[in-house]
This record gives C-alpha cells, sequence and structure tokens, in this order.
C-alpha cells in the first residue's frame, strides 16, 4: 500500500473560547478537509469548568481527532500518546476504506473474525512507522496559559522526540493565539526541526481574548499555503491518503 | 483523567456476570477487576474451571494489536516472558460491540511488592531473570517497551518474574509505542525513542533505582547527573552503582551482556573480596573501560562494603562524612584491593 500523508492540528488550551467563529464548526471544517483535529486541556489543581470541558471534546469529535484533559504535569505525555492514537485511527479507517473497495461496503475489519484483524493491524502498524506526518500546533497564549507555557514547550520537544523515533517524516509548524496583533500569529513555520522552538517560545508574550475558531480557521489555510507552495497537481483536493503513484 | 472514566464505564462488567463470544462461543464468568489502564480493563474469569484474565477494551485496535504481541511471543522459544494468549473474541451487547481477548492469569505480587515484603535480596534474582527472558525476546527482534515494575509480576513458588502488557512492545527499529516516563530514555534526555534492546535495559536499570524509591521522582536536571545523584544518595544501591550507570549510558549492548555482569557483581559480593580469578578480573576491567566516561571510583563500592560502614544510615552525605573520618581504613582498603589488581595482572602474565 502506498504512504500518503497525515494531516493533524494539535490544540493546547485550558478553557473556553470567546472570540470569532465557532470552533466546533471550524473544526468541523477541518475534517471535511481530512485534517484531523486533536485538543488537550491543560487544568491546574482544580478541574476545568464545564462548558471549556464541553468545548474541548466538541471540538474534537467533530474534528474526527482525540481529546483528553490533563494536569500539566502529564502534559508532555499526553501529548504523543494522543497524537500517535489519532495517527493511527486515520490509517485504521484508510485501511478500512481500501478493504471496503475489496470486501464490498457493508464490509469493515470488524466484520472480519478476530484472527483475520491482526493482519490489517500489521498494516496500520507498517503505516504508522512510516507515513508522512504534519502537524500544526496550535497554542492558546491567553494569560492564564502564561505559565503553562514552558510546560507546553517541553511537551513539544518531547513529541517530536517520539515522532522522530519514527521512519517516516514530520514536519511540524507552530502557532499562537491571540497574536500580538492579529488573531493568530505563526511561531513556526512548516520545518522537520521542532527543537527550533527551544529559542522562541521564550520569547512569547500572553494576553487578551481566546480566539479559538479564527485559530483554527488560519491553520487550515497554512495547509493550504503549504499545499500552493508545493505546487501539487490539480485535483488531489487534501485527502488524507494522497495515493502516490 | 476523562479518557479512563468513559472507558471505564463502557467496558464495565459486574461480578457473576456471563461473557459469550461471538466468534468462538466460549464462555467466561467474571470473578473480580484485576486493573484497568490507558488501553482497557482486566478481569478475572472463570471458564471451564480455569482462572483466566479478561482483557475488554473499546478500542479494537489495540486489543488486536496487543494480540498479535501475544501471538508471537508465543513462537519464541522457550520464553515464558507475556501471558499465554487463550482466546480472542468479541462481546455483543446492547450497546455495541466489545472487543476482548483472554490470556493466561498471572498471579501473584508486583515487582515491588514482592521486594518490599520478602526483601532487597531478592532484587538482583529477579532482575537476573528479567534479562534473561529479554535476551531470548531481544533475539527474537522485539522490544518490550513498556517495562515497569507494575507490568512485572512474580509468580511461585518458586519466585519467577513474569511481564504482563505487552501494549509497549514493538519491533526493533521502529518508535516505542508505549512508555512510562519514568523508565523512558528519552524523557531523561538519555536517548532516543527507537526500540532497540538497550531500551529495554535503561528501564532495567530505572526499576533498580526504584527499588530504593518506591514512590519514583521527578526529573529537575535531568539527565546521567540527576541519576547519578539518585543512586548516591542510597546507599544500598552502591555496589550496583557501576551496573546500573552503565545500562543508563547505554553500555551494555545486550541483555546478556548486562546479566553476566550481574552475576559478577552478585558472586564478588558472595566469595571473598579479596581472591580475584581471572575470569571475574576480565569481566572486571572490561566494565572500567566501558563506563570510564563516568567518573565512579571502585573504592566507594569496596568502602560500602567494610563491616565498619554496613549497617551505616543510607544517606550518601553521610556516608561520606563518614568516609572522611576513616579514611584510613578505606585507604587501607583501597591499597589492598590495588595490591589484588596487581596480584591478578601477575597471575595472567603467568598463565
Ligand atoms: N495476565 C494477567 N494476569 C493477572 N493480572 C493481570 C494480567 N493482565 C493484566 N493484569 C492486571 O490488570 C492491570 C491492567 O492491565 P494492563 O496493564 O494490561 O492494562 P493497560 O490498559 O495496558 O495499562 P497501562 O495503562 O499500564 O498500559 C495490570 O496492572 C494488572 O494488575
Amino acid at each position: 500500500m502506498n504512504t500518503g500523508k497525515i494531516k493533524q492540528i494539535l490544540l493546547i488550551t485550558d478553557g473556553c473560547s470567546n472570540s470569532g467563529e465557532d470552533p466546533i464548526a471550524m473544526a468541523a471544517l477541518a475534517k471535511e478537509q481530512d485534517i484531523t483535529v486533536n485538543v488537550i486541556g491543560v487544568v491546574d489543581q482544580d478541574t476545568i469548568d464545564e462548558q471549556g470541558k464541553r468545548e474541548i471534546e466538541g471540538i474534537a469529535l467533530s474534528g474526527g481527532g482525540v481529546s483528553q484533559i490533563v494536569y500539566a504535569t502529564q502534559l508532555a505525555h499526553t501529548v504523543q500518546m494522543v497524537t500517535r492514537k489519532a495517527m493511527n485511527q486515520t490509517l485504521y479507517g484508510v485501511v478500512n476504506r481500501q478493504l471496503q473497495q475489496i470486501l464490498g461496503s457493508s464490509k469493515s475489519v470488524e466484520d472480519l473474525p478476530p484472527d483475520k484483524r491482526g493482519e490489517v493491524m500489521e498494516v496500520v502498524d507498517d503505516l504508522s512507522e512510516t507515513v508522512e506526518l504534519e502537524v500544526l500546533i496550535l497554542v492558546d497564549s491567553s494569560a492564564s496559559m502564561k505559565h503553562k507555557l514552558p510546560t507546553v514547550k517541553d511537551a513539544l520537544l518531547d513529541l517530536s522526540l517520539s515522532l522522530n523515533a519514527r521512519s517516516g517524516e514530520n514536519k511540524y509548524s507552530v502557532l499562537v493565539f491571540p497574536g500580538k496583533q492579529n488573531d493568530v500569529e505563526k511561531l513556526l513555520d512548516w520545518t522537520p526541526k521542532l527543537e527550533a522552538l527551544t529559542s522562541i517560545f521564550p520569547k512569547l508574550t500572553t494576553g487578551g481574548l481566546t480566539p479559538t475558531g479564527p485559530a483554527i480557521r488560519e491553520a487550515l489555510s497554512s495547509f493550504k499555503k503549504k499545499r500552493s507552495l508545493r505546487s501539487l497537481l490539480g485535483r488531489d483536493d487534501e485527502s488524507f491518503f494522497e495515493e502516490s503513484v | 483523567m476523562m479518557m479512563n472514566h468513559s472507558l471505564k464505564n463502557q467496558c464495565k462488567l459486574n461480578v457473576g456476570q456471563v461473557i459469550t463470544g461471538k466468534w468462538h462461543h466460549n464462555q467466561y464468568t467474571i470473578t473480580k477487576e484485576l486493573g484497568f489502564g490507558a488501553n482497557g480493563i482486566v478481569y478475572l474469569a472463570q471458564s471451564k474451571n480455569q482462572y483466566v484474565a479478561l482483557k475488554l477494551s473499546d478500542n479494537g485496535m489495540s486489543i488486536t494489536s496487543e494480540v498479535n504481541v501475544l501471538k508471537s511471543f508465543a513462537k519464541v522459544q522457550g520464553s515464558t516472558l507475556g501471558p499465554s494468549l487463550l482466546d480472542v473474541d468479541d462481546w455483543v451487547r446492547g450497546t455495541g460491540t466489545i472487543s476482548f481477548y483472554v490470556m493466561e492469569y498471572i498471579h501473584g505480587l508486583s515487582f515491588l511488592e514482592f521486594v518490599e515484603q520478602k526483601g532487597k535480596s531478592w532484587m538482583p534474582v529477579l532482575v537476573l531473570q528479567l534479562l534473561s527472558d529479554l535476551e531470548k525476546l531481544h533475539s527474537s527482534g522485539w522490544v518490550f517497551g513498556d517495562l515497569k515494575p507494575e507490568n512485572l509480576i512474580v509468580t511461585g513458588p518458586p519466585p519467577k518474574i513474569r511481564c504482563i502488557d505487552v501494549g509497549g512492545t514493538t519491533i526493533q527499529g521502529r518508535a516505542i509505542k508505549e512508555f512510562t516516563e519514568f523508565y523512558d530514555r528519552g524523557y531523561w534526555g538519555l536517548g532516543s525513542r527507537k526500540a532497540d534492546p538497550k531500551y529495554d535495559l535503561f528501564a532495567v536499570a530505572m526499576i533498580m533505582i526504584n527499588t530504593s524509591y518506591p514512590k519514583r521522582f521527578n526529573k529537575t536536571t535531568g539527565g546521567i547527573n540527576q541519576l547519578t545523584q539518585a543512586i548516591n544518595e542510597k546507599m544500598e544501591l552502591s555496589k550496583y552503582k557501576n551496573f546500573i550507570l552503565s545500562a543508563l549510558l547505554g553500555h551494555y549492548t545486550t541483555a546478556k551482556e548486562m546479566r553476566k555482569q550481574l552475576l559478577y557483581i552478585v558472586g564478588e559480593d558472595q566469595s571473598n573480596s579479596s581472591r580475584v580469578t581471572r575470569a571475574q578480573f576480565r569481566t572486571q576491567t572490561q566494565t572500567r573501560t566501558k563506563t570510564s566516561s563516568v567518573s565512579i571510583s571502585r573504592s566507594n563500592t569496596y568502602a560500602a562494603n567494610t563491616p565498619n560502614h554496613q549497617n551505616q544510615a543510607p544517606q550518601q552525605r553521610q556516608l561520606q562524612k563518614k568516609k572522611r573520618k576513616s579514611k584510613g581504613i578505606l585507604e587501607t582498603v583501597f591499597i589492598v584491593f590495588f595490591v589484588t589488581l596487581l596480584y591478578a595482572f601477575y597471575v595472567i602474565e603467568k598463565l
């Protein structure tokens, strides 16, 4: 099977959006473009308010991704786990669809006897090792996040440690919201080296509103820009799995 | 954590509940919950008058993936590392289908509980057992990955170490599937997360440190310095210091090599320390060259072994104060050691 590319948005936030478009709608828009949205809620000692929690779950649900709410101390471990889990889910979906083409549309992996599923899982395992992965990281830098930002930085470096152990290629980009002038500010353009973050992150200023929706919208266009830059051919519109010949 | 809770609710079973597989039609009567983790819940169940462990998950992928690992374990000659796989099936119920697998029930205490109850002298024994199992696993192309005391159960009698939870088990050369930070060399800044035998050997060394720090500890400065410090602060670790550091720094390339060194340390403990045989001497010099990047003085080890120090407070700092006082003894010991070394050279020359 050809390995294509997996696109993910990883949103790290600590609460509710309060400006601009509905982030859940923006996540749904992402999903339509085969970009998965994962959300990690970072909380302090006390738990997150009900509204924030609902939004976090809602974004991941409509973005086809995974969500988890954790204390800052668990952030690093969670970030890599969520990313990995979402990647496997996506690949599983892709393999499933291919299988349906072979077996007829009503069949899925679950309909196979357990003994046969193992082979499918081996394919998923192989792919998750080799597939090209693009992760756009969206960091909430509103005032309440300020003291968590060093932890976020460490968690992202840890993520690159995990992903770089794969043989497949990884590309990262980092956006923060709110930005200095606009809703969103690009901190790091697409690069295979997330470590570049180390020098930029400390300079980050925090404050203002939490425009989560606009941030996701901006993230989507960042994937688009990338594609036009690489001048990919005509109609291979955002499939997770651009079948390369 | 949220996800665990929702998972827990979905896979929650009652004691006495009977589960029948959709494909193989085997029946399992739930006896009690054994534990749960990120990937599912494990129950003790009865089937055909036999106790088994049954793992359920709403995530069919992780079940299939673990089953794959258990199946390939079964092919490893003579390895009893993981539980044996008994059945794989689906359980259909009102709210949907849940995948499960059934494995051998491994009954016993976890590694730390066992060492806590039976005494620290069991630690090297269990580590030796673990290393020979790892050797077999590694030679068949796998790395265990999520090696930690909770995943090690001591069954018996006679006591025998077994591993449960193969969720992290990874083919060599790939990215480690699942890990726990304290036992992960990447977390400490001491290596990559690419699966190689040394990844597991690092975890083994951390488990040894863990026996002296049952609550673990967090990363502060990280790196080998923090871990060296942690070893220094526990006197009972001093005789393994060399050994642990070598494993942490990736100086042992195989479990076999690491095991040999541990055997040597244990042997040295038993025999009279002035008797250095040729074989022992050879291993000793080997370690020395290997660990040359870490400053380890052998005299430390010896000081800790002198009767004077045996029952001292475990704090290394205190030990150091004491050491200054008894510098004379230390020197004597050192000279004896040095002379022994020379003698060993002499013997080798003669042979
Ligand atoms: N074969 C077995 N025999 C006895 N007990 C078992 C067995 N398998 C699992 N358990 C118990 O169930 C608990 C959870 O199992 P396991 O570690 O496999 O779950 P997990 O979801 O993979 O957890 P983790 O989050 O640690 O990866 C274990 O800690 C252990 O106590």
